[in-house]
């Protein structure tokens, strides 16, 4: 076994059984300002409880370990393919481990041969920087709040969204209404503006590596992202949909450009079970530093 | 906190209302996707499975084998129930089922059946699967395992105080539909 496997096991493990410090906090403080002795207060009770238990036990806080996605920033000449072996030998192992559950279903004959290994399982993302750092973060996407993701085509006449900022904020305001109760919330957006209907939901999801508290550079997609999480806020949509005062965590907006004729929100939902992890690696396949 | 224990019978399921936190106690089904196409299509409920005046669970678990030879439940919480919405009505109608827990709700046609058979729909938290797997204390037996693999396997679970919460019972009323009504007029209020 190698170190870097060791290392990308133990980004597994952590990923898993520990919701990162940026989403703990949203979650203590929502559950602050919930109303006491509600069903949505007693909710979020249990969801601190689960993070704590899951935490203590290194076990998996959910028990759909979801898809598994791979962020890799790489020095020019890192091996891909030794990382695409490691990380694929790393994650049978976590699932053997049961830090992992046995996930990945053949879409043809339904069978789910244990491993977690197959077409398009693990998903690995690699991008080229110019430093010699290495490392890899991790997302783990459970499929109930996979499934509540949309993509809406603009102009959309029956959401009165048109082209521009008005008319995004429209679908995506429609997304946390349709989402309510299904994605365990509360929850947090990762959102594209632009992009075709690949790269749209690629982008969505890659704003999940942005920590809760970030603020957008871009002023008018900051003053947006504000904006979403008060309105959704002010729905009494709440924890699990049961009612209450906090529906999203956060929302995290990146624009892509579009061709002429298409104009793509691509919409992520992210559950409170929000799984997000990194590390830098060192030359040796050690972890050096946790980026969450 | 209302206590709710095996035998599950029509009396205590129509005592329930939308937005009474329960505590179940006995015996728990899984159930998700595959078992409930399954059942629909017509096939056979394995033997020792009594889904009369039961409970099913709509969950995957997390579940390892101990060095006795043992389940073990490490993880097991609601799967989001929307998705048999095409099959659940029936299933409750045809096995007598008093109880379905969950996530997320599920439809008029669900509620409906809840309403003409005798059954609740119990709201699990979302996300919550250590907190939901520290109340399963067995592993009774598992069904359909080679066929559908484990998450989507039958799990007899023996559990105690499993905490839910009812938001659709046996007298046509979804705390669901009352949320989403709400929060779509207090939507349209802010466009």
């Amino acid at each position: 076994m190698s170190l870097l496997q060791d290392s990308l096991i133990e980004l597994i493990r952590r990923t898993s059984a520990e919701i990162p410090d940026d989403v703990h906090q949203g979650i203590v403080q929502s559950l602050e300002n919930e109303k006491k002795g509600t069903i949505a207060e007693s909710a979020l009770k249990i969801i601190e409880r689960n993070i704590e238990l899951a935490k203590q036990k290194s076990q998996p806080i959910c028990q759909d370990t979801g898809s598994i996605i791979f962020y890799v920033e790489c020095p020019v000449g890192f091996d891909q393919i030794t990382f695409e072996e490691t990380a694929r030998e790393a994650v049978q192992l976590a699932t053997k481990k049961g830090y992992l559950r046995q996930n990945s279903v053949d879409s043809l004959t339904g069978k789910n041969d244990g491993t977690n290994v197959g077409p398009g399982s693990p998903n690995i993302h690699f991008h080229q920087h110019r430093s010699a750092e290495t490392s890899v973060s991790l997302v783990l996407k459970g499929g109930g709040c996979e499934n509540v993701g949309a993509q809406y085509s603009l102009p959309n006449e029956k959401l009165k969204a048109n082209r521009d900022l008005d008319g995004c904020r429209r679908v995506i305001l429609d997304a946390v209404l349709q989402a309510q109760g299904k994605g365990c919330g509360p929850g947090i957006l990762g959102v594209c503006i632009g992009g075709d209907r690949a790269s749209g939901y690629e982008f969505s999801k890659q704003q999940f590596l942005r920590k809760i508290p970030d603020r957008n550079p871009n002023p008018e997609l900051d003053k947006l992202e504000q904006d979403i999480v008060e309105t959704a806020n002010a729905l009494g949509i709440g924890p699990m949909g049961f009612g209450g005062k906090t529906t999203l965590l956060g929302a995290k907006i990146g624009v892509a450009n579009r061709l002429p004729a298409s104009f793509f929100v691509s919409v992520s939902y992210m559950c409170w079970a929000f799984r997000r992890q990194g590390v830098e690696i060192a030359a040796d396949g050690k972890i050096n530093r946790w980026l969450y | 906190m209302i206590q709710l224990s095996a035998p599950f019978t029509l009396e205590k399921i129509a005592a329930l209302k939308v937005g009474d936190a329960v505590e179940i106690s006995g015996i728990l089904y899984t159930g998700r996707d595959a078992v409930h196409k399954y059942l629909h299509d017509g096939g056979e409920l394995p033997k020792e499975v009594n889904l009369q005046d039961g409970i099913i669970y709509h969950c995957g678990p997390v579940v390892l084998k101990d060095e006795q030879g043992n389940w073990k439940v490490t993880a097991a919480g609601p799967t989001t129930s929307i998705r048999e919405e095409p099959y659940q009505g029936d299933i409750i109608k045809q096995f007598g089922l008093r109880g379905v827990i969950g996530k997320g709700g599920m439809g008029s046609r669900t509620l409906a059946a809840c309403k003409e058979s005798g059954c609740v729909y119990f709201h699990a938290i979302g996300g919550a699967a250590q907190v939901l797997a520290e109340c399963i204390k067995r592993v009774r037996n598992v069904y359909l395992l080679e066929k559908f693999g484990s998450p989507e396997a039958i799990w007899e679970l023996e559990v105690e105080r499993f905490p839910v919460v009812v938001t659709m019972d046996s007298h046509g009323n979804s705390l669901h539909e009352e949320v989403f009504s709400r929060s779509q007029a207090e939507l349209s209020k802010r466009l």
